[in-house]
C-alpha cells in the first residue's frame, strides 16, 4: 500500500514538473519581455515599422508581416498537398502502398530543420533567383520549405479524422448512387472537417514557430515586403539571428518578440483544442 | 577566453597550435558571444582573456588592451560583376539604399542586393563606423549571421554586394578595391587600404600564468605567422 502511494505521488510529481517548466518558461519570457513592451508602448512595439535596436527603435511590424507571409504561403502549398495525401492513403491507396507512404511522410518530421534550411538554401534559393527573379532568399523560399515541414502534422491528423468517419456514412452515400469521389468530397471530407481544421491550425503553429530553416532561406531583410520574391524577416528568425549579440534593451526586445509569439501560438493551440473538442462532442 | 566571433576562429586555431606545442598545458576554452560580451567577460572576470574586434568605448575603460593583429574588411561582389573599384562614398550610398542599380555605377543593368550582418556583430559595427558615418543601413538589406553566410549569398547572386573579413575572402567572391586600393596584406600593413579594424585581446590587470604564456605565444613570430597565413595582418 505504501509503495502504491509513493508511486502515485512520484507520477504526480513528474506530471507537474512538465506543467511547472511550462509555467517557469512563461514567467521568464514575460518577466524579461513585458518591461520593454511597457517602456516602448504596446502599439508602437507591434505597429512600429522600424527595428534598429542600436538607435533604440523597436517596432516589429515588418516581422509580424513577414511571419504572416511565410506562414500563409506554407499553408497555401502545404494544406492541399497534405489533405490530398491523407485522402489518398485512407480512401484510395491499397494497404501495401499506405504502409509505405505513411512512414515516409512521418520521416519528414524527423529530419532536422537545419537540413531543410540547407537544402532550401542550396536548391530552392538559386532556383527562385534564376527562374522567378529577385535576390533568391525570399518569403516564397521560406513558404516552400515550411510547406514540406508541416506536411507530417497535416497528413497524420487529417488521416486520423478521415479514418474516424463512420463506415455507414460512406456506405450510405454509395448506396444512394454517389460515386467514390462524390462520397469523399461531399460526405467524408465534410464529416472530418473539424479534424482537418485542427491539423491546419497545428501546422500553422509549427510554421510560425520554425526558426532555423527559416533564417537560412528568407534573407532576413527588415523592409516590409510587397512581393513573395522579396526577402522577409519573421518573428522567430529575428530572435535567432540577433540573440547571440543582444544585450540590455535589445535583448529585452527579443524577449518581448517572444511574448508576442507566445500569445499567437497560445491562441492557435487553444482554437485547435476547442475545435477538436467540438468534433468529439458531435 | 570569450568575445568577438570574428576573433574567435583565429583564437581557437592559435589555442590549438599552442596546445600542440605545449602538450602539458591545460586546455584553453575559446567561446564567441561578440565583442561587447567579450569586454564584459574580461571586466567581470568570467573570462581571463576577452576578445574584441573594435576599440573600447569611453565607458568600457579599465582593461589592458593587446593588439594581436589587424583585420581588413573586404567589400565583396559576385565574380561576374564587371566593376572592380568603388569609392568609400559609393559604398555608403549603396548600403544606405540610395543607389539601387549597378547601372548607375557603370555596371550592368541589375538591381543591387545589399547583404549585411545582424545588429551587434563586430564586423557590422566596424563597417558602420568605417563606411556609414552614422547613417543607417537600408532595411531592404538581407541580414546574415556570419561572414560565411554573407559569402554564400554574395557568391550566389550576381547583383549582390556584402562585406566580410579579408581573411574569409576566397575565389567564390570578388573583393573590390576601395578608392583605387585593393585589400591585401601589404595595403593593410601600409595603411593604404582604409577599411581596417583591430583584433584585440583584453585582460584585467597584468596577465598571469597560462593567459600570459598564451598571449606571448600569439605575439611571438610563430603566432603572428599563423595569423598572417589565415589572412590577417601582423602587428609590429
Amino acid at each position: 500500500m505504501v509503495r502504491e502511494r509513493i508511486i502515485r505521488y512520484l507520477l504526480l510529481l513528474v506530471a507537474f514538473s512538465a506543467l511547472g517548466s511550462l509555467a517557469l518558461i512563461t514567467l521568464f519570457i514575460f518577466k524579461e519581455g513585458l518591461p520593454l513592451i511597457v517602456k516602448v508602448g504596446l502599439w508602437r512595439f507591434i505597429f512600429g515599422s522600424d527595428w534598429s535596436p542600436s538607435r533604440g527603435s523597436f517596432g516589429i511590424l515588418s516581422m509580424i508581416i513577414g511571419s504572416l507571409w511565410v506562414t500563409t504561403g506554407a499553408l497555401i502549398f502545404g494544406v492541399p498537398l497534405g489533405v490530398t495525401v491523407a485522402i489518398f492513403t485512407t480512401e484510395f491507396a491499397p494497404p501495401a502502398l499506405t504502409a509505405a507512404v505513411r512512414p515516409l511522410v512521418q520521416l519528414l518530421a524527423g529530419i532536422p530543420s537545419v537540413i531543410y534550411g540547407f537544402v532550401g538554401l542550396t536548391v530552392l534559393v538559386p532556383g527562385i533567383q534564376r527562374y522567378l527573379g529577385g535576390p533568391g532568399p525570399s518569403a516564397l523560399a521560406g513558404a516552400m520549405v515550411l510547406a514540406i515541414m508541416i506536411l507530417p502534422t497535416i497528413v497524420s491528423i487529417s488521416e486520423d479524422s478521415i479514418r474516424a468517419v463512420p463506415r455507414e456514412y460512406r456506405d450510405g452515400a454509395l448506396a444512394l448512387g454517389a460515386t467514390q469521389w462524390q462520397t469523399i468530397w461531399r460526405v467524408v471530407v465534410p464529416a472530418a472537417r473539424s479534424g482537418i481544421m485542427t491539423s491546419v491550425i497545428l501546422g500553422m503553429g509549427r510554421a510560425i514557430g520554425e526558426t532555423m530553416a527559416v533564417i537560412m532561406v528568407v534573407g532576413n531583410a527588415l523592409a516590409i515586403p510587397f512581393s513573395p520574391l522579396q526577402s522577409v524577416t519573421t518573428l522567430t528568425s529575428n530572435i535567432g539571428l540577433e540573440m547571440a549579440y543582444a544585450t540590455g534593451d535589445h535583448r529585452r526586445a527579443l524577449f518581448a518578440t517572444g511574448v508576442v509569439l507566445f500569445v499567437i501560438i497560445m491562441a492557435l493551440s487553444m482554437s485547435a483544442s476547442a475545435m477538436s473538442r467540438r468534433s468529439t462532442r458531435r | 577566453m570569450a568575445g568577438s566571433t570574428s576573433v574567435e576562429p583565429f583564437a581557437g586555431l592559435l589555442a590549438e597550435r599552442y596546445r600542440a606545442e605545449h602538450p602539458q598545458s591545460p586546455p584553453i576554452n575559446v567561446q564567441g558571444g561578440g565583442s561587447s560580451a567579450g569586454i564584459q567577460a574580461a571586466q567581470s572576470g568570467s573570462a581571463e582573456i576577452g576578445m574584441s574586434s573594435r576599440w573600447l568605448k569611453e565607458e568600457e575603460r579599465g582593461l589592458e588592451t593587446i593588439l594581436i593583429a589587424w583585420d581588413a574588411i573586404a567589400i565583396i561582389v559576385h565574380p561576374s560583376n564587371p566593376l572592380s573599384d568603388l569609392t568609400l562614398n559609393q559604398v555608403g550610398e549603396i548600403f544606405a539604399g540610395r543607389i539601387e542599380n549597378w547601372a548607375s555605377l557603370g555596371g550592368s543593368d541589375r538591381p543591387i542586393t545589399v547583404v549585411t550582418r545582424e545588429e551587434g556583430s563586430g564586423t557590422r559595427g566596424a563597417f558602420e563606423e568605417l563606411v556609414m558615418g552614422g547613417e543607417r543601413i537600408t532595411p531592404a538589406a538581407l541580414r546574415q549571421d556570419s561572414n560565411g553566410a554573407v559569402r554564400v549569398i554574395v557568391a550566389g547572386d550576381p547583383g549582390a554586394i556584402g562585406y566580410i573579413s579579408l581573411g574569409i575572402v576566397d575565389e567564390r567572391v570578388k573583393p573590390l578595391s576601395i578608392e583605387g586600393v585593393s585589400p591585401s596584406q601589404e595595403t593593410v600593413a601600409s595603411e593604404a587600404y582604409g577599411l581596417v579594424r583591430p583584433f584585440l585581446f583584453l585582460v584585467r590587470g597584468e596577465p598571469q600564468g597560462l593567459a600570459k604564456d598564451f598571449i606571448d605565444y600569439v605575439l611571438s613570430p610563430s603566432g603572428q605567422e599563423i595569423l598572417e597565413e589565415e589572412g590577417l595582418v601582423r602587428v609590429e
